[in-house]
């Protein structure tokens, strides 16, 4: 669907105020208890955030790819712990689901994903899968109207807050690759899951990541995702198209609080007489960080238009994803500068940012994967 | 019970106001606006009645020019049932805008009406007070609590000296103050929603009222901007600046 102007830009500034009044107040909390407090999780499932991109059909608010990224830019405002808390739910929890599932499926699970009732998580990367994720050694193995699965997921957001799996596992074990995986949708209560503790993490305090153990877990047939085996990586890498969009999307509005929180400080902090906003050498940081933050801007309304109008948008959206996220890395890397002392202390938050933003360069693919995605397709189309 | 909620277009608070070079008043060119932070809480208050069954219906009202539908539009996402806009190009003063509401009560007949204790525009706090004279209605001002009761209201008032508590009859005149309550967030599905709900428009002829403004505005200055301050040395020193340069004391 696409919202009409008037009722988009309502909803954005609503969001914008939600995230300037309700959520930057918290973000010291949030990143010293590593948590977000209750009453905001179900403020955030009363303002439908949880829905945002699951059909309207199905209780979602069905948001096409240029509204998903005009909300998740405004989401950057704030620390991106807010954004994480329904994220999985508008990306790589649930879209497995949208993209591929059978009505059936959806009708099973969207509506109460839509509310924040059912929290989704995507179990991709193992031990010895990460960025080869073709490789996965998960096994689903058929036995009569079910399949039993056994391994390990490694890194998985918002499981210890999750009630679904996405599963990517090996339906076919001779062959290797990509076109031996399928994709299940696993209850989290199943026997045979286990969870690992919580990871301590460098950054964005407020958001879990655990490893997921699967021992012997049986999943009726029904839960193969779109009936069809071995087609399951085909579904990942369409729902990590999207999900690099909304990281990029993020990432750039985390470069635009960075870049308003230094011109403000700039401006303010005063040296050798004057406000070190008036020196050159600052001006250089904070001029190269807004054009390479509006360039990013430019790439992801254009790829997300893109995507919209039905285009293959999956070497742009690796390409933005590239370009945003080492975009917001530099830009955080200047504040830091700008800020001097008070960017290394707590006090001013700047160094969680710093640290906040590292992990965008890394999950939903690395940079080095988004660029061998970008050349192997220079290489073959020319 | 019918309430109605008076809701004014204003500039958001986050805009740094600038005042036009030939003093006439302030620039509103592209400056983000915004619906009356106290008229926010006035809406949460009557959508709050309504939603614990004391109310049946909220009709928000807003004087002023069509762009004022936009922030009808917000009152009607936050759950007012819905809106009247009295369309005018006038510069309305708070006396033309209690007339203006003082039709719009007499047409709908509301058991309470509820506005902002101030815009935060002309920072004026008369509007309601106004109404409530023209109407001919008992008036609780800078509320901070409102308990309904049968045919009357019991109303915190934030006054200087600390809280004041009085009841009046219904139909009576309430104005919000900050306390109050804290307004919540538009849901999308909300906002949607709110796009199909009914806004009635009339003019201010329609209502038969004139709005002719009554005061003229003859210049419109900034603050005056403060001088750098001074570090002083001793207790001394500073005594001796405050008696002899500010002459503050003697
Ligand atoms: C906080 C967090 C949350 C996460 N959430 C999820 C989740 O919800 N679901 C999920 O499935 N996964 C998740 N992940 C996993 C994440 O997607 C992987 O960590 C990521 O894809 C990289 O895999 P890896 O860690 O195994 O690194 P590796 O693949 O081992 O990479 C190590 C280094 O080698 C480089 N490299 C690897 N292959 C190549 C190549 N071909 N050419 C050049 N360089 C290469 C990489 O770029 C990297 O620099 C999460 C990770 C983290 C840290």
């Amino acid at each position: 669907m696409a919202l009409d102007k008037e009722t988009l830009k309502q909803f954005l500034d609503t969001l914008e105020r939600f995230v300037e009044q309700r959520l930057r107040p918290l973000e010291s909390q949030v990143g010293s208890e590593d948590r977000i407090p209750d009453d905001v999780f179900e403020e955030m499932k009363t303002l439908g955030l949880f829905g945002l991109t699951i059909p309207e059909q199905y209780g979602g608010l069905g948001l096409n790819m240029s509204e998903e990224v005009a909300v998740a830019r405004v989401f950057g405002h704030t620390s991106p712990a807010f954004r994480s808390a329904f994220g999985t739910n508008v990306g790589i929890g649930s879209q497995s689901l949208v993209i591929d599932g059978t009505q059936a499926q959806k009708k099973h699970y969207l509506p109460r994903m839509a509310t924040g009732e059912i929290i989704g998580s995507f179990c991709l990367t193992e031990p010895d899968a990460g960025s080869d994720a073709a490789s996965v050694r998960m096994t689903a193995k058929k036995d009569a109207d079910s399949y039993v699965l056994n391994g390990t997921k490694r890194f998985i957001t918002n499981a210890p807050k999750a009630q679904l799996f996405s599963v990517f596992a090996r339906t076919n074990t001779a062959v290797k690759g990509a076109r031996g995986v399928s994709a299940f949708l696993v209850d989290a209560a199943s026997d045979g899951i286990e969870l690992g503790p919580a990871y301590k993490k460098m950054g964005q305090q407020g958001t879990y990541v655990c490893d997921v153990f699967f021992a012997d877990v049986r999943v009726p047939a029904e839960n193969l995702i779109g009936g069809k085996e071995n087609v399951g990586f085909k579904t990942a890498m369409k729902v990590l198209d999207k999900g690099r969009l909304h990281i990029s999307a993020l990432s750039l509005g985390i470069a635009e609080r960075l870049i308003k929180d230094c011109l403000n400080y700039a401006r303010e902090r005063k040296q050798f007489g004057q406000p070190i906003a008036e020196f050159q050498l600052i001006q250089a940081m904070l001029a190269d960080s807004k054009t390479e933050a509006y360039a990013a801007e430019c790439m992801i309304a254009d790829t997300a238009r893109r995507r919209d109008e039905g285009e293959d948008v999956a070497v742009l959206a690796a390409s933005c994803k590239l370009f945003a996220t080492e975009m917001v890395g530099r830009v955080a890397d200047r504040a830091v500068q700008i800020f001097g002392g008070a960017g290394y202390v707590e006090d001013y938050g700047i160094e969680r940012f710093y640290r906040d933003v590292r992990l965008f360069r890394i999950y939903e693919g690395t940079s080095q994967i988004q660029q061998t995605v970008i050349a192997r397709d220079m290489i073959k189309n020319g | 019970m019918k309430v109605l909620v008076a809701a004014k277009r204003v500039v958001d608070y986050n805009v740094n106001i600038r005042v036009l070079s030939d003093n006439t008043g302030v620039d509103l060119n592209n400056v983000k606006m915004s619906l009356n932070p106290f008229d926010e809480i006035a809406i949460e208050e009557a959508v709050r009645l309504r939603e614990a069954g004391t109310a049946e219906e909220v009709i928000v009202v807003s004087v002023g020019t069509s762009a004022c539908q936009e922030q009808i539009r917000t009152a009607l996402a936050l759950g007012a049932d819905r809106g009247i806009l009295v369309e005018t190009d006038e510069d309305m003063q708070p006396l033309a805008i209690a007339k203006v509401l003082k039709a719009i009560v007499d047409k709908e007949q509301p058991s309470l009406v509820i506005a902002g204790k101030q815009a935060i525009d002309g920072d004026n706090s008369q509007t309601g007070q106004m109404l409530a004279a023209l109407a001919g209605l008992g008036q609780a001002t800078f509320a901070s609590q409102l308990v309904m009761g049968d045919g009357e209201a019991t109303v915190t008032r934030e006054v200087d000296g600390g809280a004041e508590t009085i009841t009046v009859k219904l139909p009576a005149i309430l104005t919000t103050d900050l306390r109050l309550n804290e307004p919540r967030y538009a849901s999308l599905p909300n906002i949607m929603k709110a796009k199909k709900k009914p806004i009635d428009v009339y003019t201010p002829e329609d209502l038969g009222v004139d709005v002719t403004p009554r005061v003229k505005t003859l210049k419109v200055e900034p603050p005056a901007s403060r001088k750098a301050g001074i570090i002083v040395e001793s207790v001394e020193e500073l005594v001796d600046k405050l008696r002899n340069e500010a002459k503050v004391i003697s």
